[in-house]
């Protein structure tokens, strides 16, 4: 499989006539935009707001994050089997705005997600500070059910992202990179696999591998271009810190180094990917299966990443001492919740061959963010999302919140900088 | 003659000032000029930059039979000295002055603000009691260590005295406290996984990120005697609420827990109970609430004799991100609670 | 006391004496898939465990299958 990311360089987003790029920057036609999120009619009404980076702006409750890209040449359409056709992707090329990302807000569903500063202590915790974001802002109609409400809502972002990223289909890229994974002849370099768990447990806590939700499958090969060409679609809404946006899907972090390291000290032979689904057997069957088939495409080591955090810790466990009595060597990528003093044990479960870990981050540190000039969305949400509690509305727009509500500020998948050290 | 550019108190015990053995342990705390015992050649480390201006001497099982008393009455003196430093010992493996120096540095630590210092073996009893609040050096197992301990105490008192950064535990040289504290590194988590992943596989030495933790071991409570006449209580961290969360517990990281009353409720209803918990899928508890806090088949139970009487009052939080610290917290109040109430025994569900 | 929940390890791990496995996470003595009086049922039954566990005597951490 050969894919191509033809990169575009986002510099600035603004509102325009037409939906266009020019000159690094995204103009996009709001009215259109918003006309093309409520033809779903579960949806009753849709806004879209524009911020930058630097911009004292504070976007909040986000749902998902969403890179604009679109197909140019190559089967298959972004997002297959969910907005766009069931074929495989990964292979041909793919333009992507980058630098650029569409986020999705509106009311509350159940226990709703996090923010995103654009400026300020809080901005060094998130990725989506330093993109240029359009925020498109939804609301349900009347007694909308909360399964259809999280679906309208998913579909509606990705729709919008493939809208944004059609606008530059015909434009020169900027970068061209290559992913293929090119035989290698050095029988020396360690054959490592990457065995990615998706979050699969109920609303607000799903993902879509080509449209299937992974509650229903078993674990499967999965190519890593597949991957980085949008085959994985999230549907979770709980702990912005920890839940992998599609985004971040689409820019896993793993396979990027791997992919890097590919033919010099590394032989990447495969993705396994897995789901974290509810029940004890559930657990037992998919990290028997997802072990089984790291052993059978004869890896030597495999890195392991969760998404969530308490009974997923259980399967991140299960995958490791599994694999690790196949004789692979493991690595696992999880934050914790130590609690807000940081003495608390992070993690829920624990095996002894867990012997090498990356931590990420402790979820429960409390940061004090100074209000923000412009609110995208609803401040109000901050005390009931997952992070924040009673008080944490300071005076005059202030947040006192655990980094748990800032999006993407402990990604598993290793995508950010920040760890947690022993004192 | 230059200056000192810092002040130290040494706390010791009635041994190690000179002034008896176990005939004077019960002698309580006094406070003298100067140095003492091993505070001499602590003194000498210490050169010409710090001074021990005064030792705090206290009889081991005085402290041990009241800490509380007895740290307050070491902290009074010792703020009448306004030291830069407090430090203690070092203790090496004896549990009562191990836990005096503890107490000492911790309440000195706490109630003046003065950084403290003290050290002891690794196996000392006190080390678990105090190694979160204050900093606790590694020592040998007994006076033999003497001649490392000192060097060891004096470099670290500098540095407190110096108001040097004091690093990471492996580099600073003292016990980890065991708190887990966030920063940002020079790499992104992939990069150090696939690092760590070929080091795993070469064979060459790597740092765990994070040891497993180890978790505590609680012997099980005997079976109750005779189920006919038992008061049972329900207890869940799932979150089961009246209808609006009126105490507002949080959907994750649980400050709190609440009570309710259920007497007379035969059945948990969707019109008057919810779930506030954020980490898992609501739409089947808020449907039915007893499929989480089991009240109906709890009555049923009761109604036909299985056990005597359903406590009339159940407790919830909720188990999303809730540090273990509230979780033992909450544990203990509830039990206490339920002790005090005569309850026999628990149901506690969970998510 | 006995602790009623579906993810068996970790209550092992936390240090439960009295394990009774449930069913689901989102719905531990529940079955939505159920008709309602075999759901009820099977809580019953589960609850019914939970109560026998308690009258056990265990030296160490014991889970309630059958």
């Amino acid at each position: 499989m050969h894919l191509e990311l033809g990169i575009i360089k986002i510099k600035d987003v603004q509102f325009g006539k037409e939906t266009v790029i020019e000159n690094g920057i995204l103009y996009v036609n709001k009215n259109e935009l918003i006309a093309l999120a409520l033809q779903d009619d579960r949806l009753s009404e849709a806004d879209v707001e524009l911020a930058r980076p630097g911009e004292s702006v504070r976007i909040i409750p986000v749902k998902d994050v969403i890179e604009p890209r679109v197909k140019v040449n190559g089967a298959g359409e972004p997002f297959p089997g969910v907005i766009g056709k069931t074929q495989t992707a990964g292979a041909g090329r793919t333009n992507v705005l980058r630098g650029a990302a569409l986020v999705t807000l509106g009311r509350i569903i159940g226990f709703q997600e996090g923010f995103i500063d654009m400026t300020g202590p809080g901005a060094q915790y998130t990725p989506f500070s330093q993109t240029n974001n359009v925020a498109l802002i939804l609301h349900p109609v009347a007694g909308l059910a909360p399964h259809a409400h999280e679906e309208a809502v998913r579909l509606a972002g990705l729709k919008a992202a493939v809208y944004l990223g059609k606008a530059c289909r015909d434009v020169a890229p900027d970068e061209l990179e290559v992913y293929e994974l090119t035989p290698v002849t050095d029988a020396t370099l360690p054959r490592v696999a990457y065995v990615h768990t998706l979050l699969s447990e109920g609303l607000l806590h799903d993902t879509y591998l080509y449209g299937i939700d992974a509650k229903k499958i078993l674990p499967t090969l999965i190519h890593p271009n597949e991957v980085m060409d949008g085959a994985i679609v999230s549907g979770n809404c709980v702990s912005a810190c920890d839940k992998h946006t599609t985004y971040h899907h689409l820019n896993n972090p793993v396979i990027k180094e791997f992919y890097r390291r590919h033919g010099k000290d590394l032989n990447f032979i495969g993705v396994i990917v897995t789901n974290l689904n509810v029940t004890l057997a559930d657990k037992e069957r998919s990290s028997d299966y997802a072990s089984k088939l790291v052993k059978l495409i004869g890896a030597e080591g495999a890195i392991i990443t969760e998404e969530g955090f308490g009974n997923p810790d259980t399967d991140l466990m299960m995958l490791c001492k599994k694999m690790e009595d196949y004789g692979i060597k493991t690595v696992m990528i999880t934050d914790e919740y130590a609690g807000r003093d940081g003495g608390s044990q992070s993690l829920a479960d624990a095996v002894p061959q867990a012997d090498a870990v990356i931590s990420v981050g402790n979820a429960n540190e409390v940061i004090n963010l100074p209000p923000m000039k412009r609110i995208i969305g609803d401040l109000k949400p901050a005390e009931v999302i997952a992070g924040g509690f009673v008080g944490s509305l300071t005076a005059g727009g202030g947040l006192n919140v655990e980094i748990q509500a800032i999006m993407g500020s402990t990604c598993q998948l290793g995508f950010g900088k920040l760890t947690a050290r022993e004192y | 003659m230059a200056e000192k550019k810092y002040r130290v108190v040494h706390y010791l015990n009635q041994f190690y000032a000179g002034i008896g053995g176990e005939d004077k342990a019960n002698m309580p705390p006094l406070i003298k000029e100067g140095v003492a015992g091993p505070g001499i050649p602590l003194q000498q480390a210490l050169g010409e930059e710090g001074e021990i201006v005064a030792t705090v001497i206290c009889g081991d099982s005085y402290f041990a039979e009241n800490i509380e008393t007895a740290a307050e009455k070491v902290v009074e003196p010792v703020s009448s000295y306004k030291p830069d430093v407090f430090v203690a010992g070092p203790a090496f493996n004896a549990g009562r002055y191990g836990v005096a120096c503890g107490a000492s540095c911790s309440a000195v630590s706490k109630k003046l603000g003065i950084p403290a210092v003290t050290a002891m073996y690794k196996e000392n009893p006190a080390l678990d009691l105090y190694r979160k609040e204050i900093y606790i050096i590694p020592t040998a197992d007994s006076v033999r260590g003497m001649k490392e301990a000192i060097p060891d105490m004096a470099g670290f008192i500098r540095k407190l005295g110096l108001g040097q950064e004091i690093g990471l535990p492996q580099e600073a040289g003292y016990f980890p406290h065991g708190i887990r504290v966030n920063q940002f590194v020079e790499r992104t988590g992939a990069e150090r996984a696939v690092a760590m992943l070929l080091s795993k596989l070469k064979g060459e030495p790597f740092q765990t990120e994070y040891p497993m933790p180890t978790f505590e071991r609680i012997p099980p409570s005997p079976a109750i005697g005779d189920l006919r006449s038992s008061t049972i209580a329900m207890v869940t961290s799932g979150g089961i609420v009246p209808l609006g969360n009126p105490d507002r517990i949080e959907a994750a990281s649980a400050s709190k827990f609440a009570e309710y009353n259920i007497a007379g409720v035969d059945d948990l209803t969707s019109d008057a109970y919810q779930t506030c918990h954020g980490g898992y899928d609501p739409v089947y508890a808020n449907d039915d609430p007893d499929r989480v806090l089991p009240l109906d088949a709890m009555r049923a139970l009761e109604k036909d004799g299985t056990f005597g009487k359903l406590y009339d009052l159940y407790y919830v939080t909720v188990g999303n991100a809730t540090s273990i610290a509230n979780s033992q917290k909450f544990g203990k109040e509830i039990a206490e609670k339920l002790k005090a109430a005569r309850v026999d025994a628990v149901i506690l569900t969970s998510t | 006391m006995v602790h009623v929940a579906s993810i068996v390890p970790i209550s092992l791990t936390v240090g439960a004496n009295r394990i009774v496995p449930a069913v689901a996470i989102p719905h531990p003595l529940g079955n939505p898939e159920l008709p309602e009086q075999e759901e009820r049922e099977l809580r019953l039954n589960l609850v019914k465990k939970a109560l026998r566990a308690l009258q056990v005597e265990v030296e160490k951490q014991t889970v309630f299958e059958e």
